[in-house]
């Protein structure tokens, strides 16, 4: 089981690596899309500060939705997605492998990324040490979440815009969560009650999202 | 010699089609009279509030269909997972039949709701727990519409669904609580959407009726939407070429 995972992991990391540019997208989309808000707010630093979690956890959640419908369209299109469910190994583990390598190409990205907004923002250090801690949670979830919006939409001819509708409504309580954290601190409190429970949904995504996804693989390739 | 019950009976579209054609009629007359009889009640019977006035009364139209949004998203998930686990037609059917009609309501609950809340909140809209879970409740419900007509091959927009109405379903209390405990957050003890603490005999009989209406009525259109859909679906069968030779 770990090398079917491990496969399937290092299989998409290489792919990712020889487009670096395609692979690099998301980010590129998370950091535009972050700098347009003080545009359209205004740039004073007080609203900014205050604004900045949820911004940057919108648009996190924005550019992980728009670049997992790849995930499994890639292998769809030339049928390696087929010869995969067909080997007789668990779909839950290769729905898992695709989620990890996604964040790993684009999740992880997002959160190194972060601290670049926090100086855009003039986040303090708390602040933006809690956001960092709350998308290194997250972002696996969404991943997690995206994975299963990219199996049903597998091959549909709007899946991208399709994706986003399905999974967004799943994915709010990761939001309400991860910048809740940060406005917690910001207020003065502890954020632990917010890491416990965005742990608590990535166990539970981790557990649920893999066998949901690998059951949607199976709908959408027979 | 008894018969057993026979519990797939009308899981044969052909028995279902004449089963709904059966009841239909009876469904729709319970419905009207109950409306006609809840909303005489509800707005000429019972008293005006003390503290609301009269704009209290949409409660008669919004309670009852806020219920109804979220008892239909459960028997829409329930009817899609039956039908994905035991390939029952009929069951995906009525789970797509159901989708539009719990949309619906979910939509009504909010327009009321937005109607009640500006006289009486003074605004059209508050980011309240209970009326953000809603919008992400109609959010689900479009969300599955979408993906079942996004699928071309109705099988696989079938079992598609259910997959995603049962993560809905799953997801459905993990949301409300995490948007209440947002809300506890967010917003001090501005607003509270709870009721009045007690409410006279005649404007809760105007409420059950009203309920009662609203069930009624989501059978009959739910049944007459699943009766279109098995039609459409069937159309190559020999019980829908013999049907309007029956007629």
């Amino acid at each position: 089981m770990p090398s079917v995972f491990n496969a399937v992991y290092s299989r998409d990391l290489r792919l990712a690596l020889r487009r670096r540019v395609e692979a690099l997208l998301p980010v590129v989309f998370f950091v535009v899309a972050v700098s347009l808000f003080p545009l359209g707010v205004g740039p004073e630093p007080q609203t900014l500060r205050q604004i900045a979690a949820g911004v940057v956890w919108v648009s996190a959640l924005l550019a992980s939705m728009l670049s997992v419908t790849s995930v499994y369209a890639g292998d769809h299109a030339d049928g390696s997605l087929e010869q995969m469910m067909l080997s007789g190994h668990s779909g839950f583990v290769i729905a898992a492998a695709k989620a990890a390598a996604h964040w790993t190409i684009t999740g992880a990205p997002l959160v190194l990324a972060a601290p670049l907004i926090g100086v855009l923002f003039d986040m303090s250090a708390p602040a933006l040490g809690t956001l960092l801690a709350s998308l290194l949670l997250g972002t696996p979830i969404l991943s997690l979440l995206g994975g299963l919006g990219a199996a049903l939409t597998l091959g549909l001819r709007s899946a991208g815009v399709l994706l986003i509708l399905l999974i967004l409504p799943l994915a709010i309580p990761a939001l309400i969560f991860g910048a809740g954290a940060v406005s917690a601190v910001d207020a003065g409190q502890s954020a632990s009650g917010h890491f416990s429970l965005l742990g608590a949904l990535l166990i539970v995504t981790a557990l649920l999202a893999p066998w949901a996804t690998s059951f949607a693989l199976h709908i959408a390739l027979e | 010699m008894s018969t057993p019950i026979r519990w797939f009976t009308f899981a044969a579209p052909s028995r279902f089609y004449w089963l709904v054609g059966k009841l239909n009629p009876w469904l729709w007359a319970i419905a009207l009279a109950l409306t006609a009889a809840g909303l005489y009640i509800g707005f000429f019977v019972a008293p005006t509030d003390a503290t609301q006035g009269d704009a209290y009364r949409i409660i008669f139209i919004h309670v009852p269909a806020a219920w109804m949004s979220m008892v239909l998203y459960l028997a829409m998930a329930f009817w899609a997972a039956m039908g994905w686990m035991f390939n029952a037609r009929m069951a995906s059917l009525l789970a797509r039949a159901l989708a539009p009609t719990g949309a619906m309501f979910t939509f009504l609950a909010l327009w009321t709701g937005a109607f009640w809340g500006k006289p009486t909140w003074g605004t059209w809209w508050v980011w309240d727990a209970r009326l953000t879970s809603e919008l992400i409740l109609l959010f689900l419900y479009l969300g599955f519409i979408a993906l079942q007509s996004a699928i071309d091959d109705v099988v696989r927009g079938d079992k598609a669904g259910a997959v995603l109405a049962i993560v809905g379903a799953v997801n459905v209390p993990i949301i409300y609580f995490s948007v209440r405990w947002w809300n506890t957050l967010h917003q001090g003890a501005s607003i509270s959407a709870t009721a009045a603490p007690t409410m006279a005999h005649t404007m809760l009989l105007a409420m059950l009726l009203m309920t009662f209406a609203f069930w009624a009525y989501a059978f009959a259109v739910v049944f007459t939407r699943a009766q279109a859909l098995a039609l459409e679906r069937e159309r190559d069968t020999d019980w829908v070429r013999a049907l309007p030779a029956s007629r």
